[in-house]
């Protein structure tokens, strides 16, 4: 992974609150499980930054799995710190955590 | 073209304390339910990449999604209820 590559990624997890890195965009999502984390976000009435890794490949393919050591996306950050992929964020929306995580990272 | 059995017996290998269910038949994507005591104290993100980690750079290669839920055999009766 480039020191580029790391510093946009690491620039983005801590400017937002709230980042999700996803295959496609929320209204136009190209995977199953980016559609659902994003569904997720939407649900609980979170703000969040939605990133399209498709939209830098070179950055945000390899990068954004070796940035924090998880293999697959969608993932999602809160206040810098990776929560997890899909089926986290939906067992986290599924037990009400989501929500207060989110507003506790927006408020 | 992986099968789930091929999943299994990685996962199984690489945590042999491990119950390990894979589902999933098109050869890319897959769901799998592993109960470990090695899970006892972790976080969820934890547990997910202790089971990643057995499958190295299959990973989003191969497998192109594998969709986990973790659990300690403590709690699988809770969860079950």
């Amino acid at each position: 992974m480039s020191a580029e590559a790391m510093q946009v990624i690491k620039d983005e997890v801590e400017n937002n609150p709230v980042v999700l890195y996803m295959k496609g965009t929320p209204d136009f999502p190209q995977c199953g499980f980016s559609a659902r984390s994003a569904e997720a976000l939407k649900a609980v009435g979170a703000q969040f930054k939605a990133v399209n890794v498709f939209d830098d490949e070179e950055i945000y393919r390899q990068g954004i799995k070796t940035f924090s050591n998880w293999p697959t996306i969608p993932q999602l950050y809160i206040n810098g710190e990776l929560v997890g992929g899909s089926d986290i964020v939906v067992d986290l929306y599924q037990s009400g955590e989501l929500k207060s995580m989110i507003e506790s990272a927006t408020a | 073209m992986l099968a789930p059995e091929t999943i299994r017996d990685l996962i199984q290998s690489g945590l042999p304390d491990a119950t390990v269910e894979v589902f999933g038949d098109d050869g890319t994507h897959f769901a799998a339910r592993v109960t470990s005591p090695s899970f006892e104290g972790q976080s969820t993100l934890a547990q997910h990449r202790m089971v990643y980690a057995t499958l190295g750079d299959r990973m989003g290669g191969e497998i192109h999604a594998l969709s986990l839920k973790t659990q300690t055999p403590d709690s699988t009766g809770e969860s079950a209820s």
